[in-house]
């Protein structure tokens, strides 16, 4: 499954189009990787347990709109948007979306 | 006054190592730069059609920058008085360019030749409950097609 955000796949031609595709997940933090960033609210600097957490959820995502992609017989998805929200405190939504198309 | 003298330690932490947190930070961020310079970052490209590369993939970098105290307070005393606000201006240049070169390490490892329509997303995440308002910390995402030649 090709993914692109530019509106044509490079090297290829779209055949086919589908509609759109998306794919969401929300995640929520643990007790103990809070507890850290409470600390480092107060000494700044990376939030590595945050950052793990939001790229497994991009990544989490993105497979939920393959998977929607391969059910319409999609072999790329192109024009890929994303979008981040903070729900609750220690919850964040990452939402994913893009056009099925068919390539070759 | 023990409160007092607790709100002083903290500012004083957050000063102090927030401060060497910072300057490693940009020294890490300056010499990657400088490895990556050759991997051109396009903003255009999303209506272009490109015939000469063999494959395009989508390629992103993320990071989360927590806000320290020291800011926290700064910006809030800035609230108050009104103009710029230095201090979260150094959190989200370190968060984008640190989230571009994460971007930008993911297309090199691929062998990419340049990353078209870069585009940027940035929120922030949580904050403390009540207490005071600033924000948390705060989340850039970059993501682009990196395009690899034939």
């Amino acid at each position: 499954m090709i993914l692109t955000n530019l509106e044509s796949v490079p090297g290829k031609n779209i055949t086919e189009h589908y509609g759109m595709v998306q794919g969401s997940t929300v995640r929520a933090k643990h007790f103990g990787r809070d507890f850290m960033a409470g600390l480092k609210n107060i000494v700044g600097g990376e939030l590595k347990g945050y950052t793990e957490l939001l790229h497994e959820s991009r990544n989490e995502s993105i497979e939920r709109m393959k998977k929607q992609a391969e059910h319409f017989g999609a072999n790329a998805i192109v024009n890929i948007r994303f979008a981040t929200s903070s729900i609750t405190q220690g919850a964040s939504e990452l939402f994913v979306y893009g056009t099925a198309v068919k390539v070759e | 006054m023990s409160n007092f003298a607790i709100f002083l330690v903290m500012l004083l932490l957050g000063y102090v190592i927030g401060k060497i947190n910072e300057l490693n930070h940009y020294k890490s961020i300056r010499l990657r730069e400088g490895k990556l310079k050759n991997l051109p970052m396009i903003t255009y490209g999303k209506k272009k059609v490109f015939h000469n590369y063999k494959e395009g993939s989508l390629c992103t970098g993320s990071v989360v920058i927590a806000n320290d105290y020291y800011k926290k307070i700064g910006a809030t005393i800035i609230n108050l008085i009104g103009g710029r606000v230095t201090f979260y201006e150094s959190l989200i240049d370190r968060a984008r360019r640190e989230a571009a070169l994460r971007m930008k390490t993911e297309a090199n490892e691929q062998g990419a030749k340049a990353i078209v329509n870069v585009r940027f997303e940035t929120s922030t995440i949580g904050g403390q409950s009540g207490k005071k308002k600033g924000i948390g910390s705060i989340e850039v995402l970059a993501y682009g097609t990196a395009l690899i030649e034939k």
